[in-house]
């Protein structure tokens, strides 16, 4: 069952959250492959929850489920209060639910700025260009270039950038890490501490456990399908084996 | 009077101009088939019936309704394209998830019941269509003759080529439009409506075929199987434009109505066969395409 929580981890708000995601009892299939078995988690308004597993533990699929991108899925997944199960993604990015994909999704015949400037606003509130271009000087640079030019930091920037300045406050991040030279993952994990502290609410899929560590107030280990285990950020310390474990590093 | 090549210029630029004619069609034509085939990925077949529907609707207009020329130019797209958008909704989204052969099979059945329902009611001898008062009469241009008519199919080509060309490359809306052709996923969870953008595209790209058809309609007399031989020679430049490219269908379509015209002037048996060979060869040295991109 999911319950409320205290936060204890360094930049978490004191007070108790109100949910913004629950879902319950979410199975999902590929075609004929039973890929989601029995999913329940929470995010609270303001957290930051990862989901961390191995390669191919389902972690991805979750966040599609979601995001209504998976065709077949069944269960609870209420957003804000409302039923989502059976809402098509494009209702679902409106009731603001930003999606930053594990492929990043940028579109490669459209230059930067359109790519920026694709998603429409679902809600007011959101970052304006200068406010993107402070965030992230390299896209500033690089207006005029095609998607398909950019080097994989410069494109995972910009899947991020983008879903700010729709307005959206919750934001499903899909291994933004991936692939990346330390010094970008240091620029968006000071990012994503960036929008925590703006209020922004993330569900973090990650592979990169310590990036996680330092970020997340509460982890879901996603195993075969299932969730496993749920550990607070201030319980990871002495449950560090038990974590590494699952996670085979 | 100066000759060129030995050729008597009138012939020659006679042929040029009959070449952009027949460019301006094949332009029009083949821009709202690559509109779709980038879109829905389905090559339609049912491009050259319905270039027929928009010059028949034209004539209906004008037959029945005393509606003019100029506003049905915008009206009878106007209906095709609505017809379109239905044929898009009703039978070709059931077909989205097999395979293209499918939508590929449905289009070409289609094109043969819409040809023999206006074959039914209209016979194959064609109706004559007036040229617009205004439009009528030649210019002298000393060199050749210029039918007013003529010089106004090929202005008003370019126009909604470049028009196409703009709103695709240079608007919000063609911006969905390329980011849902390269990944409609990612669109749709940005809060896009891709189906409905589906369904306007295929209206359009129907839209433009029915243009096409008013513009033909003084020229060539309206008659049911006016799309069939056009509409080879419009899949043939697509091929060699590559498919689904804008530039390709715009520059292949007046570059090869051209390359015809003038092949009737300097070696006449090949002038029916000339795109079709450019088409082999462009097949054979680069599949995707003058300005296709490689896949």
């Amino acid at each position: 069952m999911t319950h409320t929580i205290e936060h204890t981890g360094p930049g978490a708000p004191a007070a108790q959250s109100d949910t913004m995601l629950e879902v319950s009892g979410l199975n999902g299939w590929y075609g004929e492959s039973h890929v989601l078995h029995d999913i329940n988690l929470r995010v609270g308004s303001g957290e930051v929850v990862t989901l961390l597993g191995r390669n191919g533990a389902g972690k991805t699929t979750t966040l599609k489920a979601i995001m209504g991108l998976l065709k077949t899925r069944s269960g609870s997944i209420r957003f804000q209060g409302h039923e989502v199960i059976d809402t098509p993604a494009r209702s679902i990015a409106k009731m603001g639910v930003g999606y930053v994909p594990d492929d990043r999704g940028i579109f490669g015949s459209l230059s930067v700025l359109e790519n920026l400037l694709l998603p429409p606003k679902v809600a007011e509130g959101g970052f304006d260009l200068p406010d993107i271009y402070e965030l992230f000087p390299n896209l500033q640079e690089r207006l005029d270039s095609y998607g398909n030019k950019l080097s994989g930091g410069e494109q995972q920037m910009l899947s991020i950038a983008r879903i700010l300045r729709t307005g959206a406050r919750f934001v499903l991040m899909d291994e933004p890490t991936e692939g990346l030279a330390p010094v970008i993952i240091h620029q968006i994990g000071h990012t994503v501490r960036r929008l925590k502290k703006a209020g922004f609410t993330i569900l973090l899929v990650e592979q990169n456990f310590h990036f996680a560590r330092e970020l997340a107030d509460r982890h879901y280990i996603v195993q075969e399908g299932r969730i496993i285990d749920e550990f607070r950020n201030d319980e990871v310390t002495e449950n560090l084996d038990k974590i590494q474990g699952y996670l085979g590093i | 009077m100066f000759e060129l090549l030995g050729i008597p210029p009138q012939a020659l630029f006679g042929q040029v101009l009959l070449g952009l004619i027949n460019g301006s069609f094949y332009a029009v034509l083949s821009l709202g088939l690559a509109v779709i085939f980038g879109l829905l990925n389905i090559i339609n077949f049912a491009h050259g019936a319905l270039y027929m529907m928009g010059a028949f609707v034209a004539w209906m207009l004008l037959t029945y309704l005393g509606i003019p020329f100029w506003a049905a130019l915008v009206v009878s797209p106007m209906i095709v394209g609505g017809i379109g958008m239905v044929i898009e909704r009703t039978m070709l989204r059931p077909l989205h998830d097999l395979d293209h052969l499918y939508s590929l099979l449905l289009t070409f059945g289609l094109t043969l019941v819409i040809t023999g329902l206006f074959q039914n009611f209209y016979g194959v001898s064609g109706k004559p269509y007036p040229i617009p008062a205004v439009l009528t009469g030649v210019v002298n241009l000393g060199f050749m003759f210029l039918p007013i008519y003529r010089a106004f199919i090929i202005v008003m080509a370019v126009i909604v080529c470049f028009a196409t060309w703009f709103l695709i490359e240079k608007t919000r809306l063609g911006s969905y439009l390329r980011a849902a052709t390269e990944n409609p996923e990612m669109v749709s969870a940005f809060g896009i409506n891709v189906p409905l953008l589906v369904t306007l595209t295929y209206g359009f790209g129907v839209a433009l075929a029915a243009f096409a058809g008013v513009l033909a309609a003084p020229v060539y007399s309206v008659n049911p199987v006016m799309g069939n031989d056009i509409i080879i020679v419009v899949f043939a430049v697509i091929v060699i434009g590559g498919m689904g490219s804008i530039m390709g269908a715009i520059i292949g379509g007046f570059g090869l109505g051209v390359v015809e015209g003038l092949t009737k002037v300097f070696y006449p048996e090949a002038s029916t066969t000339i795109i079709f060979i450019i088409m082999a060869l462009v097949l054979l040295l680069k599949p995707s395409g003058i300005f296709g991109r490689e896949v």
